[in-house]
């Protein structure tokens, strides 16, 4: 980095920062920061590719050798096959892009109702959307299990069913809130305009706000992807069939009793995808996490 | 006649459009929510279903688990404040002042955020091997007295906390450096010229300045941390040496899952959703009398 971004006035002042004392200070400061940052967040992501590399002993060997010795790839390809790595990022990307497909639909349209069409109590489902969100996750996981075990009218089982992990993400009272703020900013008159010239709703939401929206979509699909992700006793509650496990659970049930170096592999390549993804989409990650959280 | 017959069609299509959502969280947070309330004062066995009281609630208060649990998940609470709360505020007050480099520093900061959970805890599981782990070794090579991490009741608890701080912490650092980046430079220069030092400025004018948003997440992070789960039943298979990572979600899990007890398990998850709601209405009530 050359040079550095323009400041704000902060808790120390640049003056102070151009004098010889403080000017050493701060290298100091930076250089310590930015070398412990690295070895703090990266450095485990530095063992884990190069843990899979290593060979089954070297890898719990004492003193930990900083590079491997002898590279062995072949572990990589072992890992794949051993933990069946393919079969659970398929099921992984499968119940994120599904989840995902499911809010964009159900929570766009839910939120273009409740901030343009306005219905009759409106603001009452709203309330009751957003009560959830006091509700802690964990009180209701054994009622959430007990009803995808048996579907309440239709009395249909989703266990082992990818509809088990879709169907609950919709009802995501955060997501339907944040799309729900940005419509109402998008001007009446332009709505009125529209109806004016015979669009309805449904063409109304398609060309008018839906274009206007896309930072706000962004955010949401970031997020919806991630949780699934991430998720875990959710998956391995309503998936207990390992065919259909995603990534999290299945190498967790799938690691004891591999070797070391090999679990090592599959937790890399299974870090791989949302690191990527992470780093591609980093400026909209960071922003939509402070928009969302701050402004409301 | 005609407007009302409008106003009715208009209703008809705003509730089309919300009726995905409305059937996703009836099925699955409201549903569930009356559900978890009549449960919790019914037992379940062999497929029939008897109202027992209050039978459920004197039964888990009685297991000498419920105390345990409750008093672990108590001490994760207050040590995941001193480091989950702590460390990011710190973390962000230090990358504010920093020139250089802040991209960089805020994109490895929430990288372990990205990451699987199963990735990051057997991470930690490998470095806290106190035969082979890179936890001792280090300890080891600094002189430093090693420790058995999570095989021992003394220490578990506090190698589950480290690890899941260094999981979660992005988020909030994060939201605080976005909140110091919105205090006026002006103020620190006023302190600065009544002769306010470092530490002065950062309790009359960073502290304040960003105390709505510390309250906030402090609230937020408590009522999370209650309700741990993932990382020490993947960590240390749940309950830890001598039960010593036992939390009441792993509890609320062994009673459900584990014995089919979902009367029980449900008593308890109410008893936890009355602790939280309790202990945000306080807190909401303090914050408001400070004012």
């Amino acid at each position: 980095m050359a040079h550095a971004e323009p400041q704000t006035r902060t808790l120390i002042s640049q003056s102070q920062l151009n004098r010889r004392g403080g000017r050493i200070v701060y290298w100091t400061v930076l250089t310590l920061v930015v070398g412990g940052f690295t070895l703090v967040f990266l450095g485990p992501l530095y063992w884990l590719v190069t843990g899979g590399l290593k060979s089954t002993h070297e890898v719990i060997q004492n003193p930990p050798t900083l590079f491997p010795t002898q590279l062995h790839p072949e572990t990589y390809a072992e890992a794949w096959s051993k933990l069946r790595l393919g079969r659970l990022l398929f099921n992984t990307l499968y119940y994120a892009f599904g989840a995902l497909a499911l809010q964009l639909v159900f929570d766009v349209a839910a939120a273009y109702a409740l901030s343009k069409l306005r219905p009759v109590l409106g603001n009452l489902i709203l309330g009751l959307m957003l009560a959830t969100l006091m509700i802690p996750a964990a009180v209701l996981i054994v009622p959430q299990y007990l009803t995808v075990l048996d579907l309440p009218l239709l009395h249909l089982n989703l266990i082992n069913s990818p509809w088990a992990i879709w169907l609950p993400t919709v009802a995501n009272a955060f997501n339907i809130f944040l799309l729900k703020r940005f419509f109402d900013s998008i001007p009446a008159d332009l709505m009125a305009a529209a109806a004016i010239d015979g669009a309805g709703p449904v063409r109304a939401l398609w060309s008018i706000v839906l274009p206007m929206s896309r930072p706000i979509i962004g955010v949401v699909s970031i997020f919806a992807v991630v949780n699934v992700w991430k998720d875990f006793l959710w998956p391995m509650l309503v998936e207990p069939d390992p065919r259909n496990q995603p990534l999290n659970i299945g190498i967790n049930s799938l690691a004891t009793g591999v070797p070391q170096n090999v679990v090592i592999a599959a937790l890399a390549i299974a870090s791989a995808p949302t690191v990527l993804f992470f780093l591609l989409f980093q400026r909209s990650i960071m922003s939509g996490l402070t928009s969302g959280s701050l402004k409301g | 006649m005609a407007a009302s017959r409008l106003r009715l069609r208009q209703n008809l299509t705003a509730y089309g459009f919300l009726a995905g959502a409305l059937v996703s969280f009836g099925c699955f947070t409201w549903y569930p929510m009356v559900r978890e309330v009549i449960m919790s004062f019914q037992k379940t066995k062999r497929g029939r279903t008897s109202w027992v009281g209050l039978a459920n609630l004197t039964r888990i208060t009685h297991d000498p688990a419920f105390w345990h649990a409750w008093g672990n998940t108590l001490q994760f609470t207050l040590l995941a404040l001193l480091l989950g709360f702590a460390v990011p505020f710190l973390v962000a007050v230090l990358l504010n002042e920093l020139r250089h480099a802040k991209a960089y520093l805020r994109i490895l900061v929430y990288l372990p955020v990205m990451l699987p959970p199963v990735a990051s805890v057997l991470l930690f599981k490998y470095f806290y091997d106190p035969g082979y782990g890179l936890f001792n070794h280090i300890l080891h090579a600094l002189h430093l007295p090693t420790s058995a991490w999570l095989n021992s009741p003394g220490s578990a608890m506090l190698s589950v906390v480290i690890a899941a701080t260094w999981m979660n912490m992005g988020g909030a650092t994060l939201i605080y450096l976005a909140a110091l980046q919105g205090i006026p430079g002006e103020l620190y220069e006023a302190a600065e010229l009544d002769g306010a030092g470092l530490l002065r400025r950062i309790w009359h004018v960073t502290i304040p300045q960003t105390r709505l948003i510390l309250s906030l997440l402090l609230l937020l992070q408590i009522v999370a941390t209650m309700q741990v789960f993932v990382e020490p039943f993947l960590l240390t298979g749940g309950n830890g040496p001598q039960d010593s990572t036992m939390t009441v979600v792993n509890l609320v899990y062994q009673y459900a899952f584990n014995f089919g007890n979902y009367g029980s398990a449900a008593a308890l998850g109410l008893v936890m959703l009355v602790v939280l709601a309790g202990f945000s209405a306080v807190y909401v009530k303090l914050s408001r009398a400070e004012d």
